[in-house]
């Protein structure tokens, strides 16, 4: 008895132990990704410094991008990047609810489920240089033979491109959480007369709301950043577009586009302007839409 | 299993003797400066030199197991901040160095190419010759259509290079006469990927380094002369650059041995198959 009761408090306190260790390794973790963001934001800065000392920030504030005539304006790129993202959630974020919707409706149970499930799961293993390549060969063709307007490298090209990107990373982050709301409610859902598809409407779907504004976040997360799906598909014209079959060029492939260029040059340094912009675009957008998560009607 | 194993033997065995007699056959001629020689050579820069530089780096490496030879792309201004930097042995480049890149980082240049640069468009293109200002109307964006160069009764679509490569730099100074270029133009980022967007789009237009054009692309005349390396060597077809290899000052030992050997007869060979003409 005495034995027993000695190695529980001894079981207990090694869990105790265990649990101080975990909550270590969590914290430094936490405070290093703190502190990678704070670096790149002070970095970032610092290389724009001189932009900002040599009242060159209006120089970058144009809308014209034409480095042989001294423009190095990366209005045109900020305006395709916002652009473009949110084109990409247009198209995504409905399928995005219809998959899950489905997943948790017709489908609940079942072969196609799974396959389905194993589909979205292999889905986000796939390279972005391989949906980049497919589209070259495959959509960017297809949309200039069917629309006959520009050379099928576009916003809608990438867009497209990036939403099917998306798609797999917003649907399995909704998924999951829906599976958690679903152990929760769908019992007492049923014993109300609920059908699966009125339970997901008016039950699970309102209880998710958050994970909702997490699943935009992280898919527009996702399309911003993306690089070489907007270097590949979108044709990189330093424009503002006038239809969506414009060829445009994004903030990140511009980077990737101007970084080899001399170093000492105008145009080099624009390129880390374009990056402040970005690092300060999305933290834009992340405030914004988790204000309007916490503050806004909508969802209540 | 053990069966398996003893083939992955005998196949390894296969291989190493090919490689050894391969080896053995080549370290002849040229090849001779690098015996006794070790180390890493790295290499970075120009798009349009990587073929040449990976064929000579194959042969070297063949012949002498203890030299490393690494070969990167980038693009020209890759080449010159790489090799300023000291971050690579040698940074290529395919337009001549300015004055301001020498006198900071105090490099040194060795020409070893010509290469011409091509305005190409799909093969079904029933366009087969441009005057120097037609093309540049249709790069700035004066002429839109293909009618009115005699062409189809459809839109041009323009494909240019990005800000940092010199196959753009040779061809906005020698062809467009450093004139603008249409900010609607599609931008590809490689020789490569310029080959791939002109060969599917049969109303494109483009350009790209003659070593680059085969039967995917149709070359065009510019002013009647054909984009050949025959004219670009006889000084008859104007927009040419030579490709060069830089260091940052006098050349280590290893990296001189590895110039000297894109230079040598051999070294032509591989630049002549590549679709250059050696200086």
């Amino acid at each position: 008895m005495r034995s027993r009761r000695f190695a529980a408090s001894r079981a207990i306190r090694y869990i105790a132990r265990r649990e101080i260790w975990i909550e270590r390794v969590l914290f430094l973790a936490a405070g290093l990704s703190a502190a990678v963001v704070v670096a790149i934001f002070s970095m970032l800065t610092w290389f724009c410094l001189p932009l900002f000392t040599e009242h060159r920030l209006g120089a970058v504030l144009e809308w014209r991008w034409d480095p042989i005539h001294q423009h190095f304006g990366i209005l045109p790129m900020l305006f395709t990047s916002c652009l473009l993202t949110i084109i990409a959630l247009i198209v995504a974020f409905p399928l995005t609810i219809g998959i899950c919707s489905l997943l948790h409706g017709v489908l609940r149970n079942g072969v196609l489920h799974r396959m389905l499930l194993f589909l979205l799961h292999f889905m986000t293993g796939i390279p972005t240089v391989i949906y980049g390549f497919v589209s070259v060969f495959v959509l960017v063709p297809l949309l200039r033979w069917v629309f006959e307007a520009g050379t099928g490298f576009s916003l809608l090209a990438a867009g497209l491109t990036l939403s099917v990107l998306i798609l797999p990373t917003m649907v399995l982050v909704l998924h999951a959480e829906l599976d958690q709301a679903e152990a929760r409610y769908r019992l007492t859902a049923e014993a109300l007369g609920f059908s699966p598809e009125q339970t997901i409407r008016t039950v699970l779907l309102p209880a998710c709301r958050r994970a909702l504004v997490v699943t935009v976040l992280l898919g527009m997360g996702r399309a911003v950043g993306d690089t070489l799906v907007s270097l590949m598909v979108a044709g990189n014209a330093a424009q503002v577009p006038h239809s969506i079959f414009d060829s445009v060029r994004t903030l990140t492939a511009h980077i990737a586009l101007v970084l080899a260029t001399d170093s000492h040059s105008m145009a080099y340094q624009s390129v880390f302007a374009a990056g402040l912009f970005l690092f300060l675009l999305m933290s834009c957008f992340q405030a914004f839409l988790r204000f309007w998560a916490k503050h806004g009607t909508v969802f209540k | 299993m053990i069966r398996s194993l003893f083939k992955m033997y005998c196949g390894l065995g296969l291989v190493l003797l090919v490689l050894g007699l391969s080896a053995g056959s080549a370290a002849s001629g040229a090849l001779d400066v690098f015996k006794g020689l070790e180390g890493t050579i790295q290499i970075a820069g120009g798009t349009a030199h990587i073929p040449v530089m990976n064929d000579a780096a194959k042969a070297i490496m063949t012949a002498n197991p203890k030299i490393r030879i690494l070969v990167e792309g980038g693009g020209s201004g890759i080449g010159v901040q790489k090799v300023g930097e000291g971050l690579v042995d040698i940074g290529n480049t395919g337009r001549p160095l300015t004055e301001q890149e020498i006198a900071q980082y105090g490099l040194k240049s060795f020409p070893f190419a010509l290469d011409g640069v091509a305005v190409v468009v799909h093969p079904s293109n029933p366009v087969t010759n441009l005057t120097a200002q037609q093309v540049r109307d249709i790069f700035s964006g004066a002429i839109t259509r293909w009618k009115d160069v005699g062409g189809n009764d459809a839109p041009i679509h323009l494909f240019t290079r990005d800000e940092a490569s010199g196959t753009r730099e040779v061809f906005w100074e020698k062809a467009l006469k450093k004139g603008s270029v249409a900010s609607s133009a599609n931008v590809v980022a490689s020789n490569g990927a310029m080959k791939v967007a002109v060969a599917q789009d049969k109303d494109a237009i483009g350009y790209a380094g003659i070593g680059h054009v085969d039967a995917s692309i149709k070359g065009i005349k510019l002013d009647g002369v054909a984009p050949t390396q025959e004219n670009a060597m006889n000084g008859s077809y104007p927009v040419t650059r030579k490709l060069y290899m830089n260091t940052k000052g006098e050349p280590k030992p290893l990296v001189k041995a590895f110039i000297d050997y894109i230079l040598s007869s051999e070294g032509l060979q591989i630049i002549q198959k590549h679709g250059y003409l050696p200086l």
